[in-house]
């Protein structure tokens, strides 16, 4: 089945995973501005990180025949930071025309703290500026319950944000109703230990439903597994759940989502024999 | 959206799962016990206990509660703490 992972940060894996997820029917990807894992010094680091995503990446991806999309901005470790996350905000307008970019992301919340509210609002004004949308990350843990409900204020407090250009994600048991209520999107992230496992991002959408919900796998440099996916693949047809059912969380309801922007020129891999078919 | 399948079958997938599970915590319960120094005054362990309650009671909702337990509590007034304007 083709899948399209939402969700992973590409710049931290090799090219063996490229080659892997393209085996596992992986045809497109995301890959949202994140942290390094260390802080860095300064905004010029950030542009020589946004030209990795925008055109070293998209080269490496397409080598295995995945398209590669992007989000870009300062992340919500990094916003803690408010002068250099000012300047790099400032920068990426340079960048939003670029041909995979999708929107502002991952921006969102940390620790929950003022400077990184500020931040958060800051990105927002310019997503609303640039008619952006925005893929939002929520707290790791213990904080991911009340960081989570303070993203939603700003969102639902602006008038201006269009919910359905808005993409939550980790949601877990705990935030993915307050999240689908007000009418965003909602993103699972498929983690060994932290977060959601296939099993329980199964029983998510058994509870919700697959409307605005996708998974992804967060891939990165930390504890992580790019190849997610297929196994809440796996998990839904042990199920027995259809394969539509299937193909809309996995597939689907990304493209859906993310033709809403000018970025996402998509060409599924299958559309020249569904048209020479018909 | 219905699970399509019924509570007997399930159980019968997740059976020596679970049963691994619970063991795995046993011996996490026995290590604790077999260690120096003592714990019982942590709150972490409070949470636990709590978490192990909500685990043996029959509520439809266990995970959700369960993440509440361990979750930080969410306050309305957060902007006027941090004394920034909402948009409203």
């Amino acid at each position: 089945m083709y899948y399209i992972d939402p969700h992973i940060h590409m710049v931290s894996r090799t090219t063996d995973d490229y080659e892997t997820l393209a085996k596992m029917g992986c045809v497109a990807l995301s890959e949202p501005a994140f942290w390094a894992g260390f802080d860095r010094g300064s905004a010029e680091s950030f542009r020589d990180y946004f030209r990795q995503l925008t055109e070293v990446e998209p080269k490496r991806a397409a080598q295995y025949g995945i398209q590669h999309f992007t989000w870009l901005c300062i992340n919500a470790k990094e916003a803690e930071n408010v002068t250099l996350s000012r300047e790099v905000i400032a920068l990426i307008p340079d960048f939003l025309d670029c041909p995979n970019v999708l929107g502002i992301g991952e921006i969102g919340l940390n620790k929950n703290t003022k400077n990184e509210a500020t931040i958060f609002a800051e990105h927002l004004e310019l997503a609303v500026k640039y008619e952006q949308q925005i893929l939002i990350h929520t707290p790791h843990l213990e904080d991911k319950y009340q960081g989570t409900r303070m993203i939603l204020d700003m969102l639902c407090d602006d008038s201006r944000i269009d919910r359905s250009r808005v993409l939550v994600d980790h949601v877990e048991e705990h935030t993915v109703r307050h999240v689908l209520e007000e009418g965003f999107w909602a993103g699972m992230t498929l983690y060994p230990v932290t977060k959601c496992t296939p099993q329980r991002a199964c029983d998510i959408i058994e509870m919700y439903g697959p409307e605005r919900l996708m998974a992804n796998s967060a891939g990165d440099w930390g504890p992580s597994k790019p190849t997610a996916i297929p196994d809440l693949i796996l998990e839904m047809r042990r199920r027995g759940h259809p394969e539509s059912l299937i193909r809309k969380v996995v597939y689907e309801n990304a493209i859906e989502f993310f033709s809403q922007s000018q970025g996402f020129n998509f060409k599924a891999p299958d559309a020249n024999e569904t048209a020479a078919s018909s | 959206m219905p699970i399509p399948m019924t509570s007997n079958q399930v159980l019968n997938r997740e059976f020596f799962e679970i049963r691994a599970k619970i063991l795995q915590l046993a011996a996490s319960f026995d290590r604790l016990n077999r260690a120096d120094g003592s714990v019982d005054g942590d709150p972490r362990l409070s949470l636990v206990h709590e978490a192990l309650a909500v685990l043996a009671s029959t509520q439809e909702d266990r995970a959700e509660q369960i993440q509440l337990l361990f979750s930080r509590q969410y306050e309305d007034d957060w902007r006027e703490k941090f004394d920034l304007a909402s948009t409203e």
